[in-house]
């Protein structure tokens, strides 16, 4: 082997290096860091010119500083000229500060481009390699559109080297994701495909990455990869460890390429074709007999290896799911393995039965093993494993044991950490629902949750409880009487006592025969918490107490006096004190029939689905749901019961509808509703760009918020202010989909801050321009917008209206010096006037309302004719200041307008009233 | 898979790789957040973590941490094996390879990935022939290079 210190050794670079690690603090390390730099910068800058081994050198500090965390600001074009250089460690140390430090300066780029175009056509394969390697460690879209038509043809050409092949596959893979729309495989897919027949196996291996990822997106034009991948699979599978030489890793064949081998696969449904399918389904007997041979060596690497293939068949068979017998012997398998003295095995494996769980075939065959799994959940000693467990007795769980299940999982909750707290308690209470024979072990099961993880116990959960024994009344004295039980606890939990005040207030009658149980102890029972509850808690409280009061007159004198007592009737917090003075009047002023009515028993809620449910799948998220998603998921939980506080009090009162949203009942967030198809909109999307973004430019000639642009993707809201010859102008995007919008960009031909790239579905982004006016103008600032949609890309044009009367300053004057002004201003290219049809109804006070809008001064008593309207105002530029003057002249009866600008500058007049004219 | 970090025991980041387009300051949160995890595992729990909608595979090589992130459906196994192929080629090609070596010739460990990994996916798994380019590369290397003065080599002149 080389030794590195032999022959390329930059000296330089180590003694910095060494320099850097010898640093005793952070500060020294950025003193020696900077006076590096400043060394850097005056060699660059310098007369003198730097030969190639200097500039590789300082390019290459450039780098180590850059990894180290800094701030690198420059030496991309020394970088960029590396790239042409003919000595190709050069050529290598430009590439790679290129490839980490990528600036989409679009002068650079196009070098960048270039350099890369000479190497791919150098015939050289180390240069066309380390051009291509570039290429997919940036995969910009600029390069997608300059390479995107070339690499294909490489890829495929008869005399492209392999190790080339490689790379131009995996390239164009990386180019594949970030610009769909410019790698089009047309009439290269059969060729492509039939790399997997390549007898190098490197280029299979590279090859197939590409195919899978084309496969899911087209998997009709690719389809016939599944009969090659059949065959290519079968050969290794069936192969002696020693056939392939250094492809056999620990004694395994090929386990790169056949884990990707057999992911092509699941992009398919099984093979129709019997002889292919039969030889796949030998080929997956044949892997899991494998699982049960002696190891061929005690190396971690060999068993991996192994596995891992061994996952990917099982993952393959769970993806068929139609075959019983594999299903079988996948769990089997599986089974064994939990209780592998590796702990990665046993995570997998209760990971990988999970799936098994939900397939028919299997399921009884997955619950023969929930007491080993019971016994993962008590004992695994890592948390990410324990969370597995609980995953797959969630996913096993059914009717026949639902009890056992729930009780572990309960029982559990008392240790469990508390990462995942909040996730079991969904899931028990999930369970508990949906196979609950009888209610009351559906209660007493919510009743233990909260009473072992209350603080984790979240609104949907108490929410649905009650829902659920308001709608059935046979669970309506039990309940009662259990929940009456747990709250003579001496600490229990705040959602205990909602639950309670909320039960008892509706059922307390139920159990009131039994002396133990009476109004009076209950209604004590309820008060001694209520003090340590918080407001909302206590809000709940006191509509149960007036809901006494209906149900037992006995009570009346005791409640009314709570009601009465200072620290209710004169409580800070203003519902509280609300409450109890409409109480206290309803219980004094009412007859008891009126009581009766008001306080009538709740009406059963309407069935829909659990929203405890909606709350777990989304915390789960179907598949890929990034963090943001999540979060986001979450504020709309929040949203969603935004009654929530409220909702829990069952006043008919002070909430005038309670039921409405008690339950957190309502659909879904908007947002998901309509989700239209991605392929239709297109055109939608153009055609309204044109015609749309000029009306709503001149709306804003008057006021400063709105929508600037909207269609079924996106809307752009604006807000702006303006002070002097300064504004800051925000503008919203909002993603009306429920899919991501990627690679979201925008344009202007100003500088701008920046925009978030990505913007989730319903979400909304902002971005903040800050204007400057320099001197007066007349064309607006171009925004444009791109963004790609479900593949798509959008591109958006749009004017942002800022018009130069954003910058007025209002100058209030009296009659005579407007005049006075207005006869200076005399010149004739001073005065623009515009006589015009009035295009809406011609009301006085929506045209003063508009006229302020415009940002001039109203005056008002300086035109003789009181019909007219006069303004007065300064332009603020940084240039100038600009005086200008307005007369607008209705004329109701001709439904016309006469309007007259007078300006210092002619520019100004004339643009303000282009502007002014369309506005009335 | 989504990137690649080597990061030593005290938490110090000494290569990062991303497949994925991410501005520098995310990737900066991200590889803060990734380390802090990883570092406060034991060592006998599992090499897996979940992790946004990414999976973590982790192993830790002496005073180094090898970490990628892949996608949902990624086979954690042969992730694992990713990770130990490299170091197998780190081996080979420093000789018995240290931490050092990875800091004073980052360059190469670039080089080296690249030749492995391309775009996030493996390029050629078969160690004979990652070698073979790398050496290829040092060859051209050693004919373009010209001897130098050790006065010009620690940036004298």
């Amino acid at each position: 082997m080389p030794a590195v210190s032999k022959g390329d050794g930059m000296r330089g670079l180590a003694v910095f290096i060494s320099d850097i690690r010898n640093c005793k603090s952070k500060e020294a390390e950025i003193k020696r860091i900077n006076k590096e730099l400043a060394n850097i910068r005056s060699k660059f800058k310098g007369d003198k010119a730097l030969d190639g081994y200097s500039k590789k050198k300082y390019v290459c500090k450039l780098l180590f500083i850059f990894l180290l965390g800094h701030d690198i600001d420059f030496g991309h074009m020394e970088a960029v000229n590396l790239l042409s250089s003919n000595k190709y460690t050069e050529k290598q140390i430009g590439y790679l500060f290129i490839s980490v430090l990528v600036n989409s300066n679009s002068e650079l780029i196009r070098l960048i481009n270039n350099a890369i175009k000479n190497d791919l056509s150098s015939r050289n394969p180390t240069f066309m390699c380390l051009a291509l390697h570039c290429i997919a460690n940036v995969g910009s879209r600029e390069m997608a559109e300059a390479f995107a038509g070339e690499i294909p043809r490489i890829l495929v050409a008869g005399d492209t080297m392999d190790s080339v092949k490689q790379s131009a596959a995996l390239c164009l893979l990386r180019l594949y994701k970030t610009s769909p729309d410019l790698v089009l495989m047309g009439e290269w897919t059969s060729r492509v495909v039939h790399l997997l027949n390549d007898q190098h196996m490197g280029v299979v291996t590279a090859a197939i990455s590409l195919i899978t990822c084309l496969s899911q997106k087209n998997p009709d034009e690719f389809k016939t990869c599944v009969s090659l991948a059949v065959s290519r699979l079968s050969r290794i599978v069936s192969s002696a460890s020693t056939d392939l030489q250094d492809y056999t890793y620990y004694f395994v064949p090929a386990p790169w390429l056949s884990c990707k081998l057999l992911r092509l696969l699941q992009c398919y449904p099984p093979p129709e074709d019997g002889a292919v399918k039969g030889r796949l389904v030998e080929c997956l007997e044949t892997i899991l007999n494998k699982a049960q041979e002696p190891p061929k060596s005690k190396k971690v690497q060999h068993s991996n290896a192994k596995n891992a293939i061994l996952f990917e068949a099982i993952s393959l068979i769970i993806h068929y799911d139609s075959e019983p017998n594999l299903l079988v012997r996948a769990c089997n398998q599986l089974g064994q393995f939990l209780q592998h003295r590796e702990t990665n095995l046993r995570y997998l494996a209760l990971e990988s039965m999970c799936t098994l769980a939900s397939s028919e075939f299997s399921h009884e065959a997955v619950k023969t093993h929930i007491e080993t799994v019971i016994n993962a959940l008590k004992t695994e000693r890592d948390v990410s494993v324990r969370q597995r467990a609980a995953d797959l007795l969630y996913a096993m769980c059914d009717r026949s044991n639902a009890k056992q299940i729930v009780a572990e999982m309960l029982s559990y909750l008392e240790t469990a950490d508390y990462s995942i707290r909040e996730e079991m308690v969904l899931k028990v209470a999930i369970l508990a629902e949906k196979y609950a024979v009888d209610y009351s072990w559906y209660v007493d099961t919510i009743l233990n949750l909260i009473r072992i993880a209350g603080d984790y116990v979240s609104e949907e959960v108490w929410y649905r409880v009650i829902q659920i024994v308001i709608n059935r009344d046979d669970v309506q004295g039990y309940a009662a009487k259990t929940v009456f039980e747990a709250l003579q606890a001496p600490a229990c939990h705040e959602n205990m006592v909602k639950v309670g005040g909320y039960i008892l207030g509706e059922f307390g009658n139920l159990i009131a025969g039994d002396p133990r149980s009476s109004p009076l102890v209950q209604f004590n029972l309820l008060h001694s918490k209520f003090h340590l509850c918080s407001v909302p808690t206590r809000a709940l409280l006191l509509s149960a107490y007036i809901k006494f009061i209906n149900l037992f007159p006995e009570t009346k004198s005791t409640i009314q006096e709570v009601l009465r007592s200072d620290s209710q009737i004169r409580n800070s917090d203003v519902e509280l004190q609300q409450r109890a003075v409409e109480y206290l009047k309803l219980s004094s002023i009412a007859s008891t029939d009126v009581l009766a009515t008001v306080l009538e028993e709740m009406p059963p809620f309407p069935e829909r689905e659990s929203s405890i449910l909606a709350k777990l799948k989304k915390k789960k998220g179907p598949g890929a749901v990034s963090v943001n998603e999540l979060e986001e998921g979450k504020r709309e939980g929040g949203e969603l019961n935004g009654g929530g506080e409220r909702g829990g009090d069952s006043s008919a009162i002070s909430t005038p509808s309670p039921s409405a949203d008690l339950l957190g009942l309502r659909a879904g967030p908007p947002v998901t509703a309509a989700a239209p198809s991605a392929g239709s909109l297109l055109v939608d999307v153009f055609s309204e760009a044109g015609s749309g973004s000029l009306a709503s430019y001149f709306q804003f000639v008057c006021k400063n918020n709105g929508v600037l642009f909207e269609n079924q993707l996106l809307q752009i809201g604006i807000k702006s202010e303006y002070r002097q010859n300064l504004g800051r102008m925000y503008l919203f995007y909002g993603n009306k989909t429920s899919v991501q919008f990627v690679t979201f960009t925008t344009t202007l031909n100003v500088q701008a801050k920046p925009v978030e790239p990505l913007i989730e579905g319903g979400a909304q982004v902002q971005q903040v321009i800050n204007i400057e006016c320099l001197t007066d103008f007349s064309d607006a600032p171009l925004l444009n917008i791109k963004f790609r949609y479900g593949g798509a890309l959008q591109n958006l044009t749009l004017k942002l209206p800022v018009t130069i009367n954003k910058f007025f300053q209002p100058t209030e004057m009296a009659s005579h010096d407007f005049f006075q002004r207005w006869k200076q201003l005399s010149l004739p290219q001073q005065e623009a006037q515009k006589i015009f049809k009035a295009n809406h109804a011609m009301d006085t006070e929506v045209l003063k309302a508009k006229l302020l809008g415009l940002g001039m001064a109203l005056l008002e008593n300086v035109d003789p004719n009181p019909e007219n309207f006069v303004c007065a105002g300064v332009i603020q530029t940084k240039a100038q200041q600009v005086g200008s003057l307005l007369r607008l002249e209705p004329n109701a009866q001709a439904q016309m307008y006469r309007l007259t600008v007078r300006s210092s500058k002619d520019t100004v007049s004339k643009r303000l009233c282009e502007l002014l004219a369309e506005q009335f | 898979m989504q990137f690649m970090l080597l990061f030593s025991r005290q938490g110090k980041l000494r290569l990062q790789k991303w497949y994925v387009p991410l501005s520098d300051t995310q990737k900066k949160k991200i590889s803060r957040e990734v380390i802090q995890m990883v570092l406060a595992r034991k060592p006998k729990m599992c090499s897996f973590l979940e992790w946004r909608d990414m999976k973590i595979v982790y192993k830790r090589y002496a005073s180094l941490y090898f970490c990628c992130a892949v996608e949902d459906q990624e086979n954690e196994l042969i992730t694992l094996e990713i990770i130990h192929r490299y170091v197998e080629l780190l081996d080979k090609y420093f000789g018995s390879v240290c931490e050092l070596d990875i800091i004073f010739n980052f360059e190469k460990a670039y080089y080296i990935l690249d030749e492995f990994i391309l775009g996030g996916e493996a390029q050629e798994t078969s160690k004979k022939n990652v070698l073979k380019a790398i050496e290829q590369a040092d060859m051209l290397q050693e004919e373009a290079e010209a001897p130098r003065s050790v006065l010009e080599e620690i940036g004298l002149t």
